[in-house]
This record gives C-alpha cells, structure tokens and sequence, in this order.
C-alpha cells in the first residue's frame, strides 16, 4: 500500500515520503500565510488612515497616503519584530 | 505492507526525527510571527499619528516601549493570576477538570 502522501506531497515515482521535499513546500505555505496576513492587516489599518469618506475612486492624496502608510506600516513591523526578539534574547540571558 | 502515515505532526515525527525537529523549529518561528503581527496591530494604534515619509525616531522608540509593555503587562497578568489562584481559587472548577 501506497502511503497517502505519495503522490501529490513530497512524493517520488515510488510513493515514498521525502521529507526534504516536504519541509521545502511547509516552508513556502508558512510564508505565504505570513505574507497575507501582513497584506491583511495593513489594508485594514491603511485604508482606516488613509480614507475619509469613500468616494467615487481613490484620488491622488487617498493613494500618497496609502503608499507611505504601506511604507510605514512594514517601518512598523520590522521594529517591533528586532524589539520582541531582543526581548526573547534578555529574558534568555537571565534565566 | 507500508502503514499508511497520518497528517498529524506526531505521526510525521515518527517517521523521521528530522522532520520532527523541523516541526518544532517552525512552530516556535510561527507563535512567534504571530505575536509580532499582534503587537505591531496593537502599536501602530498607539503610536502611529499620521504616517509620514519616514518612520521618526520618536515613533520608533514609542513602538519600542509599546512591545515591552505588552510582554510586561501580558507577564504581570499572569503573575497575579497565579498569586489570586493560591489565595482565593476563581478558574478551579474549569481549570482542574
């Protein structure tokens, strides 16, 4: 009997489990839920900064805006992520 | 006859240990993306005005100070918890069964 995740998940001809082939493909599907989940949130917090009243079509201030708060926004999240992981690190150092 | 693998990550673990460790490695960048997407959420509405061209330093330090009052309130939270819980028990029937 085959396993199950021979032919369409990290599998060869001969249905055996490659694991190298699996941990590459669970790397890409993590990034890309990362990637939207990002996209996502700064939608939600852009268009909140950036749009008054909706009206018939983004103009040019609304997408100035929208731009540099995309910007910031990953501005953003880079510094929180160097400020959690150090925070990680001290806490390590004085356990 | 091959015995057919589950999907869980047990199961995987105990047909290679190196996908095991790969697992747990991933798991733990995982919580820990999460929380970064969590606090920055939180920051920004605490320390975002308007955003301009550049990310100020005054910003910046406020996103600092903002991710390590999150982790100090989220570890006094659980403190007291745990001082309230010997005292006076208030989650014992939900949390003992």
């Amino acid at each position: 009997m085959d396993s199950g995740f021979g032919s369409d998940f990290g599998g060869t001809g001969g249905g055996k489990l490659d694991p190298g082939a699996i941990m590459e493909q669970v790397k890409v599907q993590i990034a890309v839920a990362n990637a939207q989940e990002l996209l996502q949130r700064m939608t939600d917090k852009c268009f909140r900064k950036c749009i008054g009243k909706p009206g018939g079509s983004l103009d040019n201030s609304e997408q100035k805006c929208i731009a540099m708060c995309m910007d910031r926004y990953m501005d953003a999240w880079n510094t929180v992520s160097r400020a959690y992981n150090s925070r990680l690190q001290r806490e390590r150092a004085n356990m | 006859m091959e015995s057919s693998t589950s999907s869980s990550g047990s199961a995987l673990g105990a047909v290679d240990p190196q996908l095991q460790h790969f697992i747990e490695v991933e798991t733990q960048k995982q919580r820990f993306q999460q929380l970064v997407h969590q606090m920055t959420e939180l920051c920004w509405e605490k320390c975002m005005d308007k955003p301009g061209p550049k990310l100020d330093s005054r910003a910046e330090a406020c996103f600092v100070n903002c991710v390590e009052r999150f982790i100090d309130t989220s570890q006094f939270i659980l403190n007291r918890l745990e001082q309230t819980q010997k005292s006076k028990p208030v989650f014992s029937e939900s949390l003992s069964d």
